[in-house]
Parts: structure tokens; sequence; C-alpha cells
């Protein structure tokens, strides 16, 4: 019996899901690009704070088939290149953090590695605490030139120098 | 001891549970990518024939072909350039699996209409994509053959598209085909032409590839003063943001099955050669 109640104390502690949403948008004087991808796989360790985040590159739908398929042929090089991860950790966590009910700000960094590059994230994020589980949503900036993604001359002022991904993950104590 | 060893054993169960780190949870979490392949060929045709791939679900494809004159024709005609052969078209996938087209060229004032069905797709387990066009082709050139109706201006096609992405650069296809004509020029020709397509891709880079395309084709008895020829192209597909632009050689001037396969007229080997072109822009029709 106290076997079975250490196991699940232990187990508790990871809060996962596999339907976390990322969106990515990019804006410039032309158009707008903007894909989202909603089977995102995210950890976060309900004592440790470490958080690890996992996407399929050809998971992001685009409004435009031919948009989705340059972004994957000629861009992110997703048959190379299919995953991108992210590791980090919550800055000054404490494991009361995910038990107190209500709306949190935290820290968040880390390293995330994308088209067989990393780079260092840093962005605040907002961890919302309920019975339901933890709801953890956040928004941050990349630059595709730290990726290796390089945007021909023909296109380049379609495609924003900066990209703003907002992530959005409901997590689900297991 | 065996009775400690099991008591141990036992109390490291639950960590045990929870050792699978992260990492390997993750794994778990986003599970497999599907293996179906894409970008088989850059865009629906080879050069001239169909490739396996359509348009996206609701997506709309206006095409513009030209084919100019001969290049052995010389510097009066400018290598050809003088003269155009044009076909534009309209082509929609309802489905995922469903393109619809319909199309008119200047060659003989030609009206046609496309249905093509993708039935297999490469992905692991199953080797190549297998998709099935039929096609009907309507000539509405005036003409003053005596008893001539509408059913002599009607062809049809009907093609098996076989293909495989053998490499991320080398994609080959086969596309057995029957031409039915219900009208041929002389008494003693076939109506049923029988062909075997071979087409294929080499890609260069991410935006540019190398393309040719044949039609083997059994042409049967030809009369004197006809003379037909198996149509060759060569060409690349240059991929610009939204436009893919088709450059090919080909000694076909017209741009459908019909034509293309059963009444192609210059010799490839003596020059008969036209420049040409097809351009894609893909509209999207949902949202």
């Amino acid at each position: 019996m106290l076997l079975m109640l250490g196991c699940t104390a232990l187990q508790a502690q990871k809060y996962m899901t596999k339907t976390g949403y990322i969106k990515f948008y990019s804006h410039s004087p032309i158009e707008d690009i903007e894909a989202e991808n909603e089977e995102v796989a995210a950890i976060l360790n309900g004592e440790t704070g470490a958080l690890t985040f996992a996407l399929l590159i050809k998971s992001f739908e685009f409004e435009k088939a031919l948009m989705q398929e340059h972004f994957n042929e000629n861009y992110l090089e997703s048959d190379e290149y299919p995953k991108a991860i992210f590791k980090g950790q919550i800055k000054d966590f404490s494991s009361k953090l995910v038990k107190e009910e209500g709306e949190h700000k935290v820290n968040v960094t880390g390293e995330l590695t994308l088209h067989g590059e990393t780079n260092t994230i840093n962005a605040s994020a907002t961890l919302t605490v309920s019975k339901d589980g933890v709801l953890g949503a956040t928004q941050f900036i990349v630059k595709p030139e730290d990726y290796r993604i390089r945007i021909p001359n023909a296109v380049r002022n379609n495609i924003a120098k900066e990209i703003e991904v907002t992530v959005r993950v409901d997590l689900q104590e297991r | 001891m065996k009775y400690i060893l099991s008591i141990l054993y036992i109390f490291a169960i639950p960590f045990l549970l929870v050792a699978q780190s992260d990492d390997e949870l993750i794994d778990d979490l986003l599970g497999e990518e599907s293996s179906v392949v894409s970008s088989t060929f850059k865009t629906s045709r080879v050069i001239n024939g169909h490739s396996v791939e359509q348009p996206a679900k609701g997506e709309m494809d206006f095409r513009i072909s030209h084919r100019f004159g001969q290049l052995n024709t010389g510097s009066y005609d400018l290598w050809g350039l003088d003269q155009a052969t044009i076909h534009f078209s309209l082509e929609y996938s309802p489905l995922d699996y469903l393109t619809i087209g319909i199309g008119r060229s200047s060659y003989r004032k030609t009206y046609d209409g496309y249905a093509k069905l993708a039935i297999l797709k490469q992905q692991a387990g199953m080797p190549f994509f297998l998709s099935y066009v039929a096609t009907t082709e309507i000539v509405t050139l005036k003409n003053e053959i005596p008893d001539y109706e509408f059913k002599h201006r009607v062809g049809y096609v009907h093609q098996l598209l076989i293909a495989r992405k053998f490499s991320k650069n080398f994609s080959l296809q086969l596309s057995p085909t029957l031409v039915h004509k219900n009208l041929v020029p002389e008494a003693g020709m076939k109506n049923n032409i029988m062909s075997l397509g071979i087409g294929a891709r080499y890609k260069l880079s991410k935006r540019l590839s190398v393309n040719a395309e044949t039609f083997l084709t059994d042409f049967g008895p030809m009369p004197e003063g006809i003379e037909y020829h198996q149509p060759i192209s060569l060409g690349i597909d240059l991929e610009t943001g939204g436009h893919v632009f088709q450059i090919m050689v080909t000694n076909s001037l017209p741009m459908r099955e019909v034509g293309f396969i059963t009444e192609t007229a210059g010799d490839f080997f003596k020059g008969d050669i036209h420049l040409g072109f097809n351009i894609s822009r893909t509209f999207n029709l949902h949202k």
C-alpha cells in the first residue's frame, strides 16, 4: 500500500501533454505568414521545474499548401531535421508553485534546437495552476538567421527577420 | 540474503517506473512522423504529361503554357519565338485525392477536361505512388470534312501514373497510357493507341530541378504524308515564392495527351524543337 502511494507520488511530479499548441507569425510589409502546430509534446517536472518541449516540423500547418511545402523543403529541411526540441528550466522554481492554484509569472531559460542549430532562449511565461492541471503560456522571438535558415533575396522582404512564437500548453498531471 | 535482496528489489520498483527520462518520454509523447513521401515532382506535370502531384485540397492551380515555333526555322522567325501555341487551364482539388481540371489550347482550338485520382501513396510499406487520370479532349477547329459530326471531334485518354521517389533528389515515373481517338486522319490508322510514358526528375538545388520525359508509342501503320514521332522533352523546374516555372525544349507542339502522345510531328533529332514554358500559380479557395 505504501509502495503504491510512493509510486503515484513520484509519478505525479510530471505534468505533460501531447497536444500542445505552438504558432509562429512573421509580419512583413508584403505579407503576413503564420503556421500552427497542435501536436506539441511538452513535459514539466513538478519537482525541479525542468521543461522539455518537442515538435515535428512537418506538423506545422499553413494556410497555403505551397508555403508549407517550401517551409519543409527549402527552409527547415524537415527530412534532415524533423524535430525542434527545447530543453529548459523555470528560474527560481519551487515545487509549491504547481500546487498553488492561480496565475504565476515565471521566467524560463533554455536551449532551442532547430534546423540543427542550438541557441539560448529567455522568455517570461505564465503558469496558471488549477485542479485540472497547469496551463503554460509564453511568447518569444526567434531569428531565422540564428538557425542557419537562409532566405533568398527574392523573398527577403516577404519574411520577417524576427519571428514571433506563441506557445500554449495544457499540462496534465500523470 | 535472498530475502533482503527481494525487499530491495520491491523498493526499487517505483524508482524504476519513473526512471524513464524526459528525453525518452518526450519521444513517446511526440509519436511517429507520417512516412508519406512528399514532393516527388515539383508540380502536377513532369513536363507535358501528368505527374503524381496534385494541388492540395481546396486549392486551385492556374496554369499557363506556351510552346514557341521550331528552333530550326532560323533567324527570320527568331528561332520560333514569332509563333506561339498556348494552353491555359484551371485545376482544382475538391478532395485530397481528387483533382479536376478544364483547359483550352490554341492547338486545333481544343478544349479539355480531366480528373486525376490518387490511389496509393509511397510510404513505409508502400514503395510507389499510383494515380489514375482520365482526360477528354474536344477539337473545335472548323473544317470542311463531309459528314463530320460532333463525335469526330472527341478523344479520350486513360493513364496510370506509377511513380517512386528513389532519393531526396531523384524521382521516376512510368505512365502506361491508352489514347482513343474517335476520328483518325486516314483510313487504316489506329483509333486506340498504347503508349508508355517515362518521366524523371533530378533535383539540382532546393529550387531547381531538371526533368526529362518521353512517351514510347505504338503508332501503328502511318500512311504516306503522315509522320508522327515520339515526344521527347527536356526541361527545368524553377521555383520562386508563389510560382513554379517549367522551361523546356520539346518536339511536341500540343500540350495535352491526345495531341502530344499521338500527333507530335517534329523529329527531335532533326532539330524540330520548340522552346516552351509552363507557369503554375496556386490559389487558395478554402477559407
